[in-house]
């Protein structure tokens, strides 16, 4: 847990889980389900174009992630790349020249393109800069969910009885708990911090995806092929990963994609309800939050809100808008 | 009564794009059988429902031809002549009762649906309800009618859906694969009581079926269907006794005979027709 | 049917002795009573008040077995007197006997303030959910009525918008909107007035409606057009019904009832309020309790919404079933 809320360590783990994506997309994608979806995919723009977005936010948020070795405390590469920006002391309207007080308007040490916060940060910096909290929660949650998931799943989609009975009582019995109430007991209990989010989020998350990788795998487990390969005497281990996970991988694609919108909006309310991000972490819902007070404030600080609403609203649709395209590319039934 | 002329039908457009229909052609008279037989995917059902234009556009795509009922094109009928010409004067029973009938409704609601569209002669519903339930064989209509659809058998059902199409006395019934779905013996039943059914009523009826071995003694003529064209034509007698086409030719021979050594199923070979 | 809700009742038994199993291994065992102490008495209470307030509440017993008796065989068996008296079997018992126990920071009992947090919470969230739920349906329907036309698609790309704005985002542009522009409704508080409150209660259920709209509106019309694709709309089509009739009476019914199984779940829930809406307006429901408690923190109070969530979430998959048999002739209870 303590290692989960190092910040190399979940840097490590969510670049190693980009690399592990892209792998296990270009092996799966030579199957015959994955040529035809990928074909209708190429031919879908508006869902390009939200890959586009998505691939985009990746690259803001690795350089967040991606440390440079430096004596002067944190520096990362999107810090590298912002040296330029220089610190004010206090709230800074977007573009203004002075800073953003009625009594006392001191000339600003620059420009701002979209204003500063109250700590005289650049306001657009800090909205990238929480892109990779974003990033983290979504990794991080799918890296514990989904193995659990898939492997809960399929062994009570596939070994039935008693497996089944258990795997359902589990999963029941976690669902029976309003999600947001079980993540903020969790939280409540492991502190706040991006680590704890992701193992909170995680333990709610699997519910879903095995419910929908159980249902599968029942219904492939009908089909003759299956028959077939135990009636030749495949093992067990064969059967599910040669035949039973190939099968079910395209709903473990698109419930990541989809999933991964949902995380990033549930971050922002976490963080806003005071269980999520740590203080001190740039995070898009701990923007909102502040921007509580500034919108009391007159005449109004609006910047920090806009700013972070836009990315996170971009961000999510971005999924949201790629993750329907997956499913109508593997469904096309479906409209 | 009806006309098809040069009919194609096209699912989907550019890339994606199936032909089901393809320049058909047949006419059927009034009072007429004509039967449309075929294997499965050889474009019956796009045929039979695009006589009154039920298919879902899109995806489906009228691309050439014309369909004349009494002389008029359903391709350029508005919607409310599209309306009455449906269940009005071409009616549908499908191949499987069990999800043809909508499960929340009683029978009484969805036969008295049909009655309350197309007959304003009709003063009372119960009654009416009642003798087309008769009319079709079953027992105790009257006890029955408020029945839901899961409380009856696969070949009540289907006498149902009979006596639904039949309830506003349409000029030309289209059944699309009426027995496929039941037990032979009940086949037998529901292909006798439409072949009376006919008789009584003088209609006209499209009978589509992928077996040549129920057409027999009900047919008039049959429309042999292949790959989303009408490859042969003629009498059912004739057709029956002296296929032309060698696709026909298969068709037959498939039909397991009584009386004949067990033969195997001749499996059709694509690449020769 | 009495037998089958009493079966019913039977079957939730072991899920919700799996809850209680969760709520303590997480509040008791993750986090020892200690610790618990420690953070909500914060960090200048002596051991002494840290040890009467363990004491004041049972926390002080031993969590499953006395660590002096933890000697003999029959102690590990979990058969020795003193067994009795762990803190384990008391919460058990107590969760047991919905003895909810009282608040760690006021004292106050818990069931004396979800009660008074009920109506409240019910006030926004029961007209939010019939709202939302119609409002959804129509237009869902409207959809389904226009599909695939360039409506549709706009409507379905303005649901996938409308689901990617997280609520905060929704109540202050709201607030902003309502009171500053249109300084009509007041942007905050709540007083229960008779008829006033009304003012009180609208923008926040309008807010939930909005926010949930999206999601809602895309399931529903997929709901729909699944029915659309059914056998039986062929049929009603044949027969020359019209296509707003087939919408409105084919459709619709069969959809209501898949509808039921998505929706009735949640209706017990509803008593729980919304945690972010009641704390943005000061609405004093069950959702700013729970607000409140996570600041605090207050664990009672968290552990204890988790239990009645998990009862209330179990009792709406009994009315799921309940509603369903009522509303589909071809379901039977027994
Ligand atoms: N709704 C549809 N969407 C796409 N293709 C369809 C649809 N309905 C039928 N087809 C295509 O039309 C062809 C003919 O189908 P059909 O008329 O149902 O065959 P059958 O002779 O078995 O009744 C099939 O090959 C099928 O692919
Ligand atoms: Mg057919």
């Amino acid at each position: 847990m303590a290692l989960l809320d190092q910040l190399w360590f979940q840097n490590t783990l969510v670049l190693i889980g980009y690399a592990l994506v892209a792998s296990l997309l270009s092996s799966a994608t030579k199957g015959e389900r994955w040529q035809a979806a990928s074909s209708r995919l190429k031919r879908d723009y508006v869902g390009i174009a939200a890959f586009v977005v998505i691939v985009l936010f990746v690259f803001i948020g690795s350089m967040e992630m991606i440390r440079l070795p430096s004596n002067e405390g944190r520096r990362t590469l999107l810090d590298l790349v912002t040296t330029g920006i220089p610190q004010e002391k206090e709230y800074a309207a977007p573009m203004a020249t002075h800073a953003f007080s009625v009594a006392n308007p001191r000339p600003l040490n620059g420009r701002h393109l979209l204003g500063t916060d109250t700590l005289g940060r650049d306001t657009l910096v800090q909205t990238l800069r929480a892109t990779r909290t974003a990033l983290i929660i979504g990794g991080l949650t799918s890296i514990i969910y989904i193995p659990i998931g898939v492997l809960l799943g399929i062994m009570a989609g596939y070994y039935k009885r008693w497996v089944d009975d258990l795997i359902q009582y589990l999963y029941s019995t976690i669902a029976s708990v309003p999600e947001i109430l079980m993540l903020v007991a969790i939280l409540m209990v492991l502190g706040k911090g991006l680590g704890t989010m992701s193992i909170a989020l995680g333990i709610t998350g699997w519910v879903g995806l095995a419910r929908l990788i159980r249902g599968e795998t029942l219904r492939q487990t009908e089909k003759p092929y299956i028959t077939a390969a135990k009636a030749m005497g495949q093992s067990d281990w064969k059967i599910i990963t040669r035949h039973l996970l190939p099968n079910v991988m395209h709903l473990v694609v698109i419930k990541f994609v989809l999933g991964f919108s949902g995380l990033v909006l549930t971050e922002a309310v976490l963080s806003y309800l005071g269980v999520g991000a740590p203080i001190g972490t740039a995070s898009w819902g701990g923007m909102i939050d502040a921007s509580r007070s500034e919108l009391s404030r007159d005449p109004v600080v609006w910047w920090n809100l806009t700013s972070a609403a836009t990315a996170l609203f971009l961000l999510v649709l971005s999924l949201n808008i790629f993750g329907d395209s997956l499913r109508r590319a593997f469904d096309p039934r479906q409209t | 009564m009806i006309e098809i002329k040069n009919l194609s039908i096209d699912f989907g457009r550019g890339a994606d794009r199936v032909q089901a229909v393809r320049a058909m052609n047949l006419s059927i008279a009034k009072g007429e059988t004509v039967a449309i037989v075929g294997e499965s995917g050889s474009g019956k059902s796009v045929t039979g429902l695009s006589l009154t234009r039920l298919l879902p556009e899109p995806p489906a795509v009228y691309s050439t031809g014309e369909i004349l009922v009494d002389g008029n094109d359903v391709l350029k009928m508005g919607t409310t002549d599209l309306r009455k010409l449906r269940g009005g004067k071409i009616a549908y029973v499908f191949q499987e009762p069990s999800t043809s009938l909508n499960p929340v409704f009683t029978i009484h609601t969805q036969i008295s649906e049909a009655i309350r569209l197309h007959r304003t002669d009709v003063s009372s519903i119960d009654a009416e309800v009642e003798s087309c339930l008769d009319m079709v064989g079953i027992v105790n209509p009257r006890g029955r009618m408020h029945d839901y659809p899961h409380q009856l058998s696969g070949g009540m059902q289907q006498r149902v859906m009979i006596a639904m199409a039949l309830a506003c006395r349409p000029q030309l019934l289209v059944a699309d694969e009426p027995t496929t779905a039941l037990d032979v013996t009940i086949q037998a039943q529901i292909l006798e009581q439409l072949r009376m059914l006919k008789a009584q009523t003088g209609m006209a009826m499209m009978l589509i079926t992928h077996n040549f071995g129920i057409i027999g003694g009900i047919a008039d003529r049959v429309a042999v269907m292949f790959r989303g064209s009408v490859v042969e034509e003629g009498r059912t007698e004739d057709v029956l006794r002296n296929p032309q086409h060698a696709y026909t030719q298969a068709l037959i021979s498939c039909i397991p005979q009584l009386g004949q050594r067990r033969r195997r199923l001749t499996a059709i070979d694509h690449a020769l027709l | 049917m009495f037998a089958y809700i009493i079966r019913r009742v039977l079957f939730s038994v072991p899920i919700v002795f799996g809850v209680m199993l969760l709520t303590f291994f997480l509040f008791f065992v993750i986090q020892s009573p200690d610790a618990m102490a420690r953070r909500v008495l914060g960090p200048k209470a002596t051991p002494q008040t840290v040890n009467t307030w363990l004491h004041n509440r049972g926390y002080d017993k031993p969590i499953i077995v006395p660590r002096a008796a933890k000697q003999s065989f029959a102690d590990y068996l979990l058969i020795s007197r003193s067994w009795k008296d762990s803190l384990f079997i008391h919460q058990m018992t107590r969760l047991a006997t919905f003895d909810l126990g009282s608040s760690d920071v006021t004292g106050r009992p818990l069931i004396d303030i979800f009660k008074s947090g009920a109506l409240p919470s019910l006030l926004i969230t029961l007209p939010a959910f019939l709202l939302g739920l119609m409002v959804s349906i129509g237009f869902a329907l409207y959809f389904v009525f226009i599909r695939n036309s360039a409506l549709d698609l706009l409507g379905t790309f303005l649901c996938i918008a409308l689901m990617s704005v997280p609520l905060m985002v929704y109540i202050i542009f709201g607030q902003w909107f309502a009171a500053l522009v249109l300084k009509y409704f007041p942007a905050f508080g709540f007083h229960m007035q008779g008829m006033s409150t009304l003012k009180f209660l609208l923008l926040p259920v309008a807010l939930i409606v909005v926010s949930g709209l999206g999601a809602d509106v895309r399931l529903f019309r997929a709901l729909f057009l699944e029915e659309m694709g059914q056998d039986y709309i062929r049929t009603a089509r044949a027969k020359g019904v019209s296509s707003a009739r087939v919408l409105l009476q084919h459709v619709l019914k069969n959809g209501l009832i898949n509808l039921i199984t998505m929706m009735v779940a949640s209706l017990p829930f509803l008593i729980m309020g919304s945690l972010v809406i009641e704390n943005f307006f000061g609405i004093p429901g069950l959702g700013n309790v729970l607000f409140s408690a996570i600041q605090a923190p207050d664990f009672a109070v968290v552990q204890a919404s988790v239990f009645l969530g998990s009862i209330l979430y179990l009792f709406g998959l009994i009315l799921t079933d309940l509603c369903y048999a009522w509303a589909d002739p071809r379901i039977r209870l027994h």
